[in-house]
C-alpha cells in the first residue's frame, strides 16, 4: 500500500528551474509523482491545502552547531534536528567543533547515523570536518578520508585557520576533492580580548571591541590564497561592510569565493549591547548600521549567496554570567525564515525567489547537494507561510538551549512545515 | 525627595537633579566627617555588603567608613578564599547574599555591565564601585564634588581627563557626569590609549599634553598600569613621561594656576611628577577625604529616603 500526499494550490517557486507557479504535487512514498497546475486527488491519499502558501525546494542551514558529541548539555543531534524541522530546514551542515572534534572520518559517520536515527531522519546531516587536527591550526587533518566518509566543507569553525602556510594547503588539498573551505575569517592577534564590535557604543560600554578589520584582513589574504591556489572558498558568517566590498571584487575578478550572513547581522546592531544582555554576545559580533545597510546591499546584488543561522545553542546557566565570561553565540534555527522575511523580503530588499535561493539553490551548490525537484525525483520540500504574524517564544523552541535575544519579537513569515524521506512534518 | 533610580549603576543618563541632589546632601555629610564624633545614625538597621571580586584598598575602605558613618550593618565579601574561587557563579553568589535578607549592594567586578546584571538577579538596591572599563560614578561624583569645592560651579569649568582613557571608568563616569553637569571635557593621551570615538560622547581630543594646558581649569591625571606597556600599548614609562607626564615644568610654562586631581594610587614621576602631586593646587586629598562624604550622601539618597 504506498503513501501518498497531495499537496494542493501552494506557489511553487524553485529558482533553480526559473519555476514559480500555481500548482498541486503529488508525493507517492517519497517521490514526486507528478506536478500539475491541478490533480485530482487519488483515494485514499492524504491532502494539504496550501493556498497562499509557498512551496520551495527543501531549505539548508549551512552553518549550526549541532554540539554532539561533547556537549549534550547545550545540544544534541535530536534536538538540533528537530529544531531544524521546526524552523523549516530538510538539512543542515554541522560544523566540527565538538569534542572530539569532527577531524576523522569516524566522527564524521557517527554524526550520519545519529542523523538518520533521530526525528525519523527527515532532517539530513551534512558534518563539515575540520581543517586541521583538533582545530589547532597546525597540522592538516585526514581530509581527504573525511570527505570520503561524507564531509561536504571544511571548517575550523569557532577559530580561523590562521597560518597562512596551512590556509594555502588546505586550500589546495581541499580543491583536490572539489569541497569548499570555510573559513571563519579573524585575525587573532586583533581580536584578543574582544567581547563586542569596536567602536563607538564598546567605548561607552567600556567593553574590549572585536575590530572590523580583524575580519577584512582574514577575508582580503584569504581571497589572495584562493585565487593564487585556483581553489574554492567560502567565508562564514560576514559581518562587515568592508567585508561585503571585499567578496564583491573578488567576484568580479571571478575567485571561487561565496559567503554566508546570519539573520542577527542583518537584523541587529551593536545598540543591543547597551542591555548588557548576553544574548547579545556572538562571534563575529553584532556590527553597526552601517554594516547592516552594507550587508542587505550585498544580499541584494548577489555577492552575498547564503543566508546561514549559524546556531549555537549554550546552556541558561552558561550564559547567565557577566558579559566577558559569557560564551559567544545564539540560537537561529527556529528564527531564521522568519527574520528574512520581516527584514528582507517584507520591506523589499530581496525577493522571495532570492530569499529561496539563499535558503536552498545556493547553499545547496556550494556544498554539492543540489535538489532536482522534478516527477521521478525524491520530494523534498520547505512550506511556507508569507503571510503568517506570530511573536517568538523561546519557551516553544525545539532546541535544547533558549539563547536567544528575538525572544518575543514580532514577526511576519514562517515555515509552516517540511517533507523530506517520505516524511511530512507540519508545525 | 530620593534618587530618580533606585540604584547607582553609573552616571550615563543621570538626570541633573539627581548628581545636584547627591552634591549637595554630600556637603552636610562633609560637615560630619569635621565633628569630633563622626556617626550619625542614619542607616540603623540596614544591612550593606561590600562585594568585590576585584583588588581594591581605597575605595572599599572609603565604602565602609561611609558605611559605618551612616550606622549600616556592613559585611564585607572579596572574591580571594570565597566559594566564588570554588567555581561558584556571581548569580549564586548575589543570591545566597541576598538569601541572608541584606538591603543594598556594592560591587566591584571586573566585567563591565556586572551591576546591570546584578539588578535583574536580585532586590537589593545596587551601587556600582566600578565595573571593568565602564563606569566608576562615586569616583566621578568624589571628583565633581571637588572640582565644585574649589570653583563654586561646574558650569563652563574646563577639565582635562589624562592618560589611559580606553580601560578607564574613571574616565568615562567623569565624562558623563561633567557632560551634564555642563562642564567642557577634553582627554589627552596616546592615540593608542583612546577608545574609538570617543568625540561622540562630546568630547575633545589631544595627544600633545603642551596643547592642553592653557585652555584647561583642572586636570584629572589617571593612573597608567604598567600592564598596557607590555601588551605593546606605549613603548615606556620613560617616554609616556616625557611626552604625557604632569610635570611642574610644563605647568609652570602657563599663566594660570591648573587644579590637579588624580584617582589614586599615584605612580609618582610616570603621570604625575611628585612635586606637583603634593604641590599647592593638588586636590588628591580632597578627594580623598570628599569620597567618604559623597559616598555618605549616595548611601543615604538610595539607602534611607528611597
Amino acid at each position: 500500500m504506498s503513501k501518498k500526499l497531495l499537496l494542493q494550490g501552494g506557489r511553487y517557486i524553485d529558482p533553480s528551474t526559473k519555476t514559480d507557479d500555481v500548482r498541486d504535487i503529488l508525493i507517492v512514498d517519497g517521490i514526486v509523482d507528478s506536478m500539475r497546475a491541478t490533480i485530482p486527488a487519488p483515494s485514499g491519499c492524504e491532502t494539504a491545502d496550501l493556498k497562499g502558501r509557498i512551496v520551495t525546494p527543501g531549505f539548508i542551514d549551512i552553518h549550526v552547531h549541532l554540539r554532539e558529541p561533547g556537549f549534550e548539555h547545550k545540544e544534541t543531534i535530536a534536538t538540533g534536528t528537530l529544531s531544524a524541522a521546526h524552523g523549516g530546514f530538510t538539512a543542515v551542515c554541522c560544523m566540527p567543533n565538538t569534542n572530539p572534534a569532527i577531524d576523522d572520518e569516524s566522527i564524521v559517520r557517527f554524526v550520519q547515523s545519529q542523523g538518520a536515527s533521530v526525528n525519523g531522519g527527515i532532517v539530513d546531516v551534512h558534518p563539515i570536518g575540520a581543517v586541521t587536527k583538533g582545530r589547532a591550526g597546525k597540522e592538516l587533518s585526514s581530509i581527504a578520508e573525511l570527505v570520503q566518509a561524507g564531509a561536504v566543507g571544511l571548517s575550523d569553525d569557532g577559530a580561523p585557520v590562521y597560518d597562512a602556510e596551512i590556509m594555502r594547503r588546505a586550500l589546495e588539498y581541499a580543491g583536490m576533492y572539489g569541497v569548499p573551505v570555510i573559513q571563519h575569517c579573524e585575525e587573532p592577534s586583533l581580536f584578543h580580548g574582544g567581547v563586542m564590535n569596536e567602536g563607538f557604543v564598546a567605548t561607552e560600554l567600556g567593553l574590549p571591541g572585536i575590530p572590523s578589520v580583524a575580519e577584512e584582513i582574514m577575508i582580503a589574504r584569504d581571497i589572495l590564497l584562493t585565487e593564487y591556489t585556483k581553489s574554492r572558498y567560502h567565508v562564514a558568517h560576514l559581518s562587515t561592510q568592508g567585508s561585503v566590498k571585499l567578496v564583491r571584487e573578488a567576484k568580479m575578478k571571478h575567485v571561487a569565493i561565496s559567503c554566508e550572513v546570519t539573520p542577527h547581522h542583518f537584523t541587529l546592531t551593536d545598540d543591543l549591547v547597551r542591555s548588557y544582555d548576553t544574548n547579545s554576545k556572538m562571534n563575529p559580533p553584532l556590527r553597526t548600521q552601517a554594516d547592516v545597510d552594507a550587508i542587505k546591499d550585498g544580499l541584494r546584488d548577489g555577492t552575498i549567496d547564503v543566508i546561514a543561522s549559524d546556531h549555537a545553542p549554550h546552556s541558561l546557566d552558561e550564559k547567565e554570567v557577566d558579559y566577558l565570561q559569557a560564551p559567544f553565540g545564539i540560537v537561529g534555527l527556529e528564527t531564521a525564515i522568519g527574520l528574512a522575511i520581516t527584514e528582507l523580503v517584507a520591506p523589499g530588499i530581496i525577493s522571495m525567489n532570492q530569499l529561496i535561493e539563499k535558503f536552498s539553490t545556493n547553499p545547496r551548490r556550494i556544498i554539492g547537494r543540489n535538489l532536482d525537484i522534478r516527477e521521478g525525483n525524491p520530494a523534498n520540500f520547505t512550506f511556507i507561510d508569507p503571510e503568517a504574524r506570530w511573536r517568538v517564544d523561546t519557551g516553544v523552541f525545539k532546541s535544547k538551549s533558549k539563547n536567544s535575544p528575538f525572544h518575543g519579537r514580532e514577526l511576519k513569515g514562517k515555515a509552516i512545515g517540511i517533507y523530506n524521506h517520505g516524511k511530512a512534518l507540519f508545525v | 525627595m530620593g534618587l530618580s533610580s533606585r540604584h547607582l549603576l553609573g552616571l550615563d543618563g543621570m538626570p541633573k537633579q539627581d548628581i545636584e541632589k547627591i552634591l549637595d546632601a554630600a556637603v552636610s555629610f562633609k560637615e560630619i566627617l569635621g565633628r569630633p564624633i563622626k556617626k550619625v545614625p542614619t542607616l540603623q538597621g540596614k544591612t550593606i555588603v561590600n562585594l568585590f571580586f576585584e583588588n581594591s584598598t581605597r575605595t572599599r575602605i572609603s565604602f565602609e567608613l561611609a558605611e559605618r558613618r551612616l550606622s549600616a550593618d556592613v559585611v564585607n565579601f572579596s572574591a580571594s578564599g570565597s566559594s566564588v574561587s570554588k567555581g561558584e557563579t556571581l548569580k549564586d553568589t548575589a543570591r545566597n547574599i541576598e538569601a541572608m535578607k541584606i538591603d543594598m549592594v556594592v560591587i566591584r567586578h571586573a566585567a563591565a555591565g556586572t551591576p546591570q546584571f546584578l539588578t535583574r538577579v536580585v532586590q537589593a538596591a545596587i551601587l556600582n564601585a566600578g565595573d571593568g572599563c565602564h563606569e566608576h560614578p562615586t569616583q566621578a561624583l568624589l571628583d565633581m564634588y571637588t572640582l565644585k569645592e574649589k570653583f563654586g560651579s561646574l558650569e563652563g569649568l574646563r577639565v582635562c581627563i589624562v592618560g589611559d582613557i580606553t580601560h578607564s571608568r574613571v574616565a568615562r563616569s567623569n565624562i558623563y557626569g561633567l557632560r551634564t553637569m555642563g562642564a567642557s571635557i577634553s582627554v589627552c593621551g596616546p592615540a593608542t590609549l583612546i577608545p574609538k570615538e570617543i568625540e561622540r560622547l562630546g568630547v575633545k581630543v589631544y595627544h600633545r599634553i603642551d596643547d592642553v594646558l592653557p585652555n584647561v581649569d583642572a586636570l584629572n591625571v589617571l593612573r597608567i598600569q604598567m600592564e598596557r606597556q607590555s601588551g605593546g600599548l606605549f613603548p615606556s614609562l620613560r617616554e609616556y613621561h616625557r611626552f604625557f607626564g604632569v610635570t611642574k615644568e610644563r605647568l609652570d610654562r602657563v599663566d594660570h594656576p591648573i587644579t590637579i586631581m588624580h584617582p589614586g594610587p599615584i605612580n609618582r614621576d610616570v603621570e604625575l611628577s611628585a612635586d606637583v602631586a603634593d604641590g599647592p593646587h593638588s586636590v588628591i586629598l580632597d578627594q580623598v577625604l570628599n569620597g567618604v562624604a559623597v559616598r555618605m550622601s549616595v548611601l543615604y539618597l538610595l539607602g534611607a529616603v528611597n
